[in-house]
């Protein structure tokens, strides 16, 4: 398998084999990315890092990433920092960092523009979120992670909760989940499903899909995926509160839950998991942030062509 | 007594098989009562023919071009465009909905790149041609009032 100088724009320009062979390379990023062996896999090649909005696990990760395996990385965290701010457009932008080096990681607040700055630049983009559209790598983590924790992918029941309708985590791990035909069952308030289109795509690919509007049921669970419900989405203060507060995970939710039972958040978390949750072996969503140093060292090597 | 209820033309363009009711829209399409203020276009709605009811749109001293027949292909996909000279049909072509639309269709979604000022074309990738689907290259949003969002 062949990814040099390949972009990674969205999850759905990658087969099953592809992403099997991904995690495979993430796997054997590990001890590098725990620092227990050095790399200088990646010595000489420059990424850079370009976030036109705030992230703090994506960049960080990445550039972790990068300096592991020995390579460097040149960037920007604040667009008001660049010629943006003079009304540069980002075409301009990318013309001009692709000359300075091997890779581009981006976050843009547009959809799309991940899509866009991969017609202007030569050199491989790798999409850090682009607005509500794609977040592949974010995607990539979290089926490495159910892969590590659970042996396999394949034979879970996974359930998504929290905001199905705008969350762009979800969907490309809904899809990414049908790829591999596991069984998911989608838990929001009734105005924040998934989209129409989501359900009826992931039916299509064999995945068998259940809809709840309440967290009963959580005992056949394999893994909980939670996502953020967002105050701006409801009109009303007082029925945020009332909807957030009945999707909340706390030790009570989880009395009859599967012993072996994950819970996973992309992160940043407010309140839809209460911290007393984080003692217990149910918790995953730490391990998942850490592993997206090796997935994304992974991405890395194999976009630059260092490991085929 | 037989009655032309459209009279024929000498020269110009004549857009048959519009779905009817939609015979103002491929005017609005083409902007050519704004482009040709002192043509004459007559107008035919709900015609019965040999395939049911159809719009006709006749427009004098006019041809129309490629791209703009690929305009109208958006709403009206079954089409057929005849080019009149002197009384004649000298051309008739039919309009097909390309596998790309770039630069006709404007993206529904204010967030979508191509509606900021980077120096790139709108561009849509045709789904389903019956019926018609597309699907944003950039922002992979589904349109569905096609029609209202040709530039």
């Amino acid at each position: 398998m062949n990814f040099k100088g390949r972009d990674v724009i969205s999850i759905k320009d990658f087969s099953r084999e592809e992403i099997l062979y991904i995690l495979d390379v993430a796997e054997k990023m590990l001890p590098i990315a725990e620092g227990k062996k050095k790399s200088n896999l990646l010595n000489g090649y420059i990424m850079a890092s370009l976030f036109f909005e705030p992230s703090t696990r994506t960049r960080l990760s990445f550039e972790a990433a990068m300096k592991r395996l020995g390579g460097n990385v040149i960037g920007f965290a604040q667009p008001g920092t660049t010629s943006l701010q003079k009304g540069e457009t980002l075409a301009d932008t990318i013309k001009t960092a692709e000359s300075y080096c091997d890779v581009i990681v981006m976050r843009h607040p547009k959809e799309g523009s991940a899509r866009m700055a991969a017609k202007f630049a030569s050199v491989p983009i790798i999409n850090g979120g682009d607005g509500a559209g794609h977040h592949p790598t974010q995607c990539l983590l979290d089926l490495f992670t159910i892969r590590k924790e659970k042996g396999q992918i394949e034979g879970n029941r996974v359930a998504l909760l929290g905001d199905l309708k705008y969350g762009r985590t979800v969907h490309s791990l809904a899809y990414a989940l049908a790829l591999f035909k596991v069984d998911m069952v989608f838990i929001s308030p009734p105005e924040l499903q998934m989209p129409k289109e989501v359900i009826e795509e992931c039916r299509e690919m064999g995945a068998n899909i259940t809809i709840k509007n309440s967290l009963e049921g959580l005992d056949e669970i394999d893994v909980l995926y939670v996502t953020r419900i967002q105050k701006e989405r409801f009109p009303d203060p007082e029925e945020y509160k009332k909807v957030a507060g009945s999707y909340r995970i706390d030790l009570k939710t989880l009395e009859n839950v599967k012993e072996d039972m994950i819970i996973m958040h992309p992160l940043p978390r407010v309140d839809e998991i209460s911290p007393e949750v984080d003692e217990t072996k149910h918790a995953a969503y730490f391990r998942q942030t850490f592993n997206g140093v090796p997935v994304r060292m992974a991405l890395l090597a194999l976009v630059l062509g260092e490991i085929k | 007594m037989k009655e032309l209820k459209v009279q024929p033309i000498k020269d110009g363009t004549v857009i048959d098989h519009i779905p009817p009711g939609n015979a103002f829209k491929v005017l609005k399409i083409l902007g050519i009562t704004e482009s040709l203020p002192d043509s004459v276009i007559s107008i035919a709605i709900n015609v019965v023919g040999k395939r049911g009811k159809k719009d006709i749109v006749k427009i004098e001293n006019r041809e129309l071009k490629a791209e703009e027949v690929d305009k109208i292909a958006l709403i009206a996909p079954n089409a057929t465009i005849n080019i009149i000279r002197n009384y004649e049909v000298v051309e008739k072509r039919r309009v097909e909905v390309p596998d790309e639309i770039v630069g006709i269709v404007k993206c529904p979604n204010p967030n979508c790149i191509s509606n900021t000022k980077e120096p790139i074309k709108t561009r849509f990738i045709v789904k389903s041609r019956q019926p018609l689907k597309i699907k944003c290259y950039y922002c992979e949003r589904e349109p569905e009032d096609i029609s209202s969002l040709i530039m």
